[in-house]
């Protein structure tokens, strides 16, 4: 088994044996962040640069570490900071980005498709870090580390994802990865934040409590007061009084359910205090596996791109050894 | 075809070259005191095990052994042809001050001991570290030897050896068969 794909654009078309490769593969990584010496020679004298033309805290940071316990140089590049104030295109920046020959490019951009724009016309792996409404997949990856980790499966599991799933593009990389992974998903929020595709993903609620009832996952959303110009809700007091996941609306799921926020919360918006930080709640598990996963991306990725270099040139740098020889090596 | 294969330790030659080895390291470390067995994936950990088992038998003491996966730390990723596969190092206890024996099943060009012995220095200071292997082959590529060998192989490099090993392959036995045959 390998993850032979070059970019991590999204889980859409993500196999079901390729997932579990990716979460096992990450799964290896914790036990560094857990040494003394937080750090492995694997991508010494490899460069990642972060392109960021979103605010971001997890995300950033997270690979930033995932590169650097790696020995990867990295350099983050904020829009805040960049030329693209001076009115440099993104394809400009990108393009003058990989002229540095870096071995990895993670973007996150507010416009849905940026990676996969960048994708097609640099020379580089990119790894997305969220683009828009449309998908994030390090995120859904390491949700699935996290549930795997304190569940012991990812089989026959029933998710519930609730909150702003409109503008979530969390929601859309869990769908297509649990989806892959025979999950029964549930969508529930109020009818305006919820899309019109949302039931073509699965089970569609309004009610809280119904829509969380026996579930073994709640994965709560962020309500994205940053995208909400457009009077979704009423107020957001009427929206925490049906949505928020409380101690008494948690009562309503499975006792061992167990409760994901991808990050930021919203204290007493969609999550109430006590269930955020309460037993349930795997919300630092997640913030601890995202650096594993990250690691692990960058890991198979930049490892992916040797052999399409090595195939490029023409003929691989080594045949291809056969198992007993690797055994044997050394 | 495997008619080429060439036994060269059947299934007792296996058992008593791991004795030997045990009763060397206990000799030569006094006992077991202080002593832990790295075992490198993925046979260095069955033969650490086995090390171990045979150590406790003739000690009655159980020598902490442990796990390391040199993937991270190889030399040759900007040339793997295949994808390499991280298994995870799995070490429970301190290295500091203790005498570490590194176990793998096969010595060859010693890039792989030399890969390990940097993955071990970051789990700590060991006071010192012994190198145990079921074969030595030859053809060094680094100044690396063994501390305790099963037996000395001359090989060619268009040969490889097979070790293969009750947990793993059903049977206890190392082969030397032609690269080629893959």
């Amino acid at each position: 088994m390998a993850f032979t794909h070059q970019h991590l654009l999204g889980l859409e078309g993500v196999s079901r044996d390729e997932l579990l490769y990716l979460i096992d593969q990450a799964a290896q990584f914790k036990e560094i962040s857990e040494r003394d010496i937080k750090k492995v020679p694997t991508l010494r004298g490899k460069t990642v640069v972060s392109l960021f033309y979103e605010a971001s805290t997890r995300t950033r940071t997270s690979f930033e570490i995932a590169a650097k316990r790696l020995s990867a140089d990295y350099v983050g590049i904020a829009s805040s900071t960049s030329s693209s104030t001076k009115g440099e295109t993104l394809l400009d920046t990108a393009r003058n980005i990989a002229a540095m020959r870096p071995d990895a490019l993670v973007v996150r951009h507010s416009a849905a498709g940026a990676p996969h724009f960048l994708a097609q016309r640099i020379d580089c792996p990119v790894i997305n870090a969220g683009d828009g409404a449309h998908e994030h997949p390090t995120q859904a990856l390491l949700d699935l580390l996290t549930i795997r980790d304190r569940l012991g499966r990812l089989d026959d599991l029933t998710v519930a994802i609730v909150g702003d799933i409109l503008h979530s593009r969390v929601t859309r990389s869990n769908v297509h990865a649990l989806r892959a992974l025979g999950a029964r998903i549930r969508l529930v929020g109020p009818p305006t934040l919820l899309p019109v595709e949302a039931t073509s993903w699965g089970e569609v609620h309004h009610d809280l409590r119904s829509g969380i009832r026996d579930a073994d996952v709640i994965m709560m959303l962020r309500l994205q007061r940053e995208r909400q110009g457009r009077n979704f809700l009423p107020s957001l007091d009427e929206y925490s009084r049906y949505f928020c996941l409380t101690r008494a609306a948690l009562e309503a799921a499975r006792p061992d359910a167990v409760v994901l926020h991808p990050g930021p919360i919203n204290r007493g918006v969609e999550i109430a205090s006590d269930v955020a930080d309460g037993a349930a709640s795997l919300i630092m598990d997640q913030v601890t596996n995202g650096v594993a996963v990250r690691m692990a991306v960058l890991f198979l990725l930049t490892s992916r791109v040797r052999q399409a270099a090595a195939d490029a040139a023409g003929a691989m740098i080594e045949e291809p050894q056969p198992e007993r020889l690797r055994r044997s090596v050394g | 075809m495997p008619a080429v294969e060439r036994v060269v330790l059947d299934a007792q030659g296996v058992e008593r070259a791991l004795a030997r080895i045990t009763h060397e390291i206990l000799e030569r470390n006094k006992g077991t005191d202080g002593l832990v067995f790295i075992g490198v994936r993925s046979r260095g950990v069955d033969i650490a095990e086995r090390l171990a088992a045979k150590a406790a038998e003739i000690e009655g003491v159980r020598v902490p052994s442990g796990i390391i996966d040199i993937t991270l730390y190889r030399d040759d990723l900007t040339r793997a042809a295949q994808q390499p596969q991280v298994k995870g190092t799995d070490i429970r206890f301190p290295l500091d001050e203790r005498q570490v024996v590194l176990v793998d099943d096969v010595l060859y060009t010693g890039r792989t001991v030399r890969a390990a012995l940097d993955a071990l220095m970051d789990f700590g200071r060991p006071r010192s570290v012994q190198l145990a292997v079921l074969i030595d082959r030859g053809h060094r590529e680094l100044p690396i030897r063994a501390d305790y060998v099963g037996k000395n192989l001359p090989t060619s490099v268009n040969e490889a050896v097979q070790v293969r090993l009750k947990e793993r392959d059903g049977c206890d036995e190392v082969v030397l068969v032609p690269a080629e045959e893959g």
